[in-house]
């Protein structure tokens, strides 16, 4: 069995790296990463857990915080009411868990199995089941493997508690945990249906903490270097270039709880005379280069200071920005038939056939 | 109308009179180190220039740095209890938790967590818990601190919680000093609370150094209300001022930008201000800088305050130059330009050196840079113009060509022919810019909300309603007031149409 330990050096990396896979979803991270540094500072310490490790009859809980970011502004996270639906989990399955990790590594969620570590003690599976940030619970690795969706428990900072003991489908699941979230005040805490080991480390994506760790490091240590942080995570990631310019044009409306717009992104330096149209939907969908579909879900959209190399959310994209739109590759799962038909363009009402600025994946 | 304007900068402290014709009289006078002596300098030397025409003054218009220094430098700052409002959310984030150590170590007077708050939509969190608010307010009278801040969850959409807070804490220490955080706007309960908390800890050098502003006027026999500058551009009535010194901070680049659309007499322009360290590009928008939306840090305190989005290079009058191979700054002799540079007799080869060579502006002795090889000055005063060629093409958003003023010290660097610029802008006066911006400021209110179950329009309409309303609470004249941003951002996840609406009006002094 080899756990190591979650350095406190790790815990601005993170938050740096996740927020880049959030691709413009995911909420930022960064009052939990404020969180995680505070319980580091008070002497706590979390473990991170090889999946390989996993036996495969070990439970292992798949934790998240659900809601409107900006909600999670004002009620900030918190970390015994991140860990509270893991232990109503236990309690109504009657079974303990080996561990604990995240429903998506993008965004805030990436630090919710810390935080639950941190008040439970349990190590964190070094996985995800998005291997980035997307909207909704059938655009998971573990609804693309058709495993169960239930049962699911949620938990308000109030005394209010709620499980749902069964699904008729991830779709389903996403509707009626949604409802419920809303009337809490649009933030929840949830524990999604428990995974086994074997399932973990067969259907989950793994690795992704060590890789949004290691995205955030490159960053980082180039700025700390004055050096391009962008051309070092390109480089370092496989990474592509799509589009470097100033946002010239914005336009956002809500549709179905999803944060949909679109901004127009004029060229420079290399991608200067052309513009960049790019579509998102809480995370960037598509882009259009002088009209033409250029990159497209789920190869990771991201949106970076052209200066600092920081993600910038759909939710913070501002008139005037000078951004750098890049493209990192997606989970091979994600690029299935299967995986497309949860997470491809279609899935988000694009009339496109998938092409990855990645070229054909590697069977 | 005759308005006195005067920056207090690092080095200067400017003022200017204004009146509709223009501007009338224009004076630098050295900052001193207590401020305010530089002020009744500067207001004695504008007197003294008008030679008896002074005319009755309206108002006196100030843009200081003196609250934001005295953060960052960490002095005459008060202790401070926290009182949060939200319990049992948010709890495992106290106030001051993401200060840096040493301010927190000066201004921390207690941590006090209160159930209550509100939810979005505006239902309470749970109820306020009132009691526990008095055993609260009773500590904090027993401990001796002298100023609160109090910020509730959503507070910017329902305020009862706080003002029942500040109500209760009354009671028991009549004389603390309070600062609501509902008074500062903006979602986003941390930055909210940390703006509270420097408001409130610079509550006893407000209420001294507004006071002592007042008295420079008395002294130099001017008898008009005194209004300090706000970062957005517009100002706030020194008794205001006194009360949210918070949101004076680092108004001088708003002012200066200001100063150049009025100087132009143009709202829609780019702006270039060369001093002598460094060159700043904006964007006017009718007449305001555009925003910049990245948070801020005030002396390593994370905050929403509004600033202009600006970029900054290293160049400027006083930047040292390199020959061999050639090289422009980033380093400058600052303000030692006039010992160190080469046209005032001293050995170090600047900007300005270069541009006297150039034929550029007379200053100091052109013959003492008649040596300089021809073929050098030429390729360096090119480099110059690229590094603001490529500055101003960073920051500009529309494909049309637009004009570009140029202001500051340093104005004489900018080229005539800019790419994508139609015409090249200079004014008398631009090296006053600052206090020209603080003369003609205007007053605003601002609103931050989310509203839910209306259109659109409605919704906007409700907030221009409340930002109309603090603008007059402000000192606007109602009549005047105008739109001048605003924003809707609709919310994922949140049911029945829900908008997130910033509106921002503006409007003459009353």
């Amino acid at each position: 069995m080899s756990l190591r330990q979650f350095t406190r050096d790790e815990i601005e990396p993170l938050a740096v790296g996740a927020w880049i896979l959030g691709t413009g979803g995911g909420g930022s991270p960064y009052y939990s990463f404020l969180n995680l540094r505070r319980l580091y500072d008070q002497g706590t310490r979390v473990d991170l857990m090889d999946p390989d490790d996993l036996a495969d009859d070990d439970l292992v809980a798949v934790v998240s915080n659900q809601g409107a970011p900006l909600v999670g502004q004002e009620r900030l996270s918190d970390p015994a009411f991140a860990a509270k639906p893991l232990r109503m989990m236990e309690e109504y399955l009657g079974r303990k868990f080996r561990a604990v990790m995240s429903v998506e590594i993008g965004g805030g969620n990436s630090f919710q199995p810390f935080l639950v570590a941190a008040v439970t003690g349990l190590p964190v599976v070094d996985a995800d089941a998005m291997g980035r940030a997307f909207p909704e619970a059938q655009m998971t690795s573990f609804a693309i493997h058709d495993l169960p969706m239930f049962p699911l428990t949620l938990a308000d900072i109030r005394d209010n508690e709620v499980i749902v003991s069964r699904a008729a489908s991830w779709k389903w699941m996403e509707r009626i945990s949604r409802k419920i979230c809303t009337e809490v005040g649009s933030i929840a805490a949830t524990c999604k249906a428990p995974r086994s080991g074997r399932e973990v480390k067969d259907c989950a994506i793994l690795h992704t903490v060590t890789k949004a760790v290691s995205i955030g490091r490159v960053v980082l240590a180039a700025r700390r270097r004055h050096e391009d942080p962008i051309a070092a995570l390109l480089e370092a990631e496989g990474g592509k270039m799509i589009f470097k310019g100033k946002i010239t044009d914005l336009e956002r409306r809500t549709t179905g709880g999803f944060l949909r717009g679109e901004a127009k992104v004029e060229g420079l330096d290399d991608s200067r005379g052309d513009s960049l149209r790019l579509a998102f939907q809480n995370e960037f969908a598509v882009g259009w280069l002088n009209g033409e579909a250029r990159v497209m879900t789920p190869d990771l959209i991201c949106v970076l200071d052209s200066v600092s190399g920081d993600a910038i959310g759909s939710e913070t994209l501002r008139y005037g920005q000078r951004v750098s739109v890049i493209a990192l590759p997606a989970p091979p799962i994600l690029l299935t038939p299967k995986g497309l038909d949860h997470v491809g363009p279609a899935a988000f009402g694009y009339d496109l056939e998938f092409k990855s600025v990645f070229g054909e994946p590697v069977p | 109308m005759r308005r006195i304007g005067i920056d207090v900068g690092g080095t200067n402290t400017d003022a200017v009179l204004v009146s509709e014709a223009g501007v009338l009289h224009a004076i630098k006078t050295p900052t001193t180190a207590d401020v305010t002596g530089g002020v009744l300098n500067a207001l004695k030397e504008i007197v003294a220039a008008a030679r008896g025409k002074l005319g009755r003054v309206e108002a006196v218009m100030l843009g200081t740095t003196h609250f934001t220094n005295a953060v960052v430098q960490r002095r005459d700052l008060m202790r401070t209890a926290a009182v949060r409002i939200g319990l049992p959310a948010s709890a495992s984030l106290p106030p001051f938790v993401d200060w840096p150590r040493d301010l927190a170590d000066l201004v921390d007077g207690g941590v006090y967590l209160v159930e209550g708050g509100h939810e979005y939509d505006g239902r309470p969190l749970v109820n306020f818990d009132r009691e526990r608010m008095r055993a609260a307010a009773k500590k904090i009278r027993d401990s001796g601190v002298r100023a609160a801040g109090i910020a509730a969850i959503f507070s910017p959409l329902n305020a009862d919680c706080e003002a029942q807070a500040a109500e209760i804490l009354r009671e028991e220490c009549p004389d603390i000093a309070i600062t609501e955080s509902r008074a500062l706007g903006r979602i986003g309960l941390l930055e909210r609370e940390n703006a509270t908390l420097l408001n409130a800890c610079l509550s006893d050098l407000a209420q001294h150094t507004t006071q002592a502003f007042q008295d420079a006027m008395r002294d130099s026999g001017i008898d008009a209300p005194l209004y300090l500058t706000q970062n957005d551009g517009t100002v706030m009535r020194a008794d205001f001022a006194a009360a949210f010194p918070v949101y004076s901070f680092a108004s001088g680049p708003t002012n200066s930008m200001r100063g150049a659309a009025y100087l132009t007499g143009l709202d829609e322009a780019m702006v270039i201000d060369v001093g002598g360290t460094t060159t700043d590009v904006g964007h006017l928008r009718r007449g305001f800088p555009r925003e910049a939306n990245s948070t801020v840090e005030i002396g390593g305190v994370r905050t929403l305050f509004r600033m202009p989005d600006l970029l900054s290079i290293g160049l400027g009058g006083g930047t040292l130059v390199e020959t061999a191979p050639l090289a422009i700054g980033p380093r400058s002799t600052g303000f030692r330009l006039p010992e160190l540079g080469m046209v005032f007799g001293g050995d170090c080869l600047t900007m300005t050196d270069l541009a006297v060579a150039a034929g550029g502006p007379k200053i100091g002795n052109p013959k003492l840079v008649a040596h300089l090889d021809r073929d050098l000055v030429a390729a360096a005063m090119a480099r110059a113009s690229e590094m603001i060629a490529e500055a101003v093409d960073r920051m500009k958003v529309d494909a049309a060509p637009v004009p570009l003023i140029a202001v500051g010290g340093g104005a004489f660097l900018v080229p005539d022919q800019v790419p994508g610029i139609s015409e090249v802008l200079r004014v008398e006066h631009q090296a006053v810019a600052n206090a020209v911006g603080a003369a003609i400021a205007q007053v605003s209110g601002e609103i931050d909300q989310i509203f839910a179950e209306m259109t659109r329009e409605a919704a906007i309409e409700n907030a221009r309603r409340l930002a109309n309303e603090r603008a007059v609470s402000a000192g606007a004249s109602p009549a005047s007031l105008s739109t001048v941003e605003v924003e809707d951002l609709p919310i994922a996840y949140l049911p029945g149409h829900s908008l997130r609406v910033r509106i921002r009006v503006v409007g003459e002094i009353a």
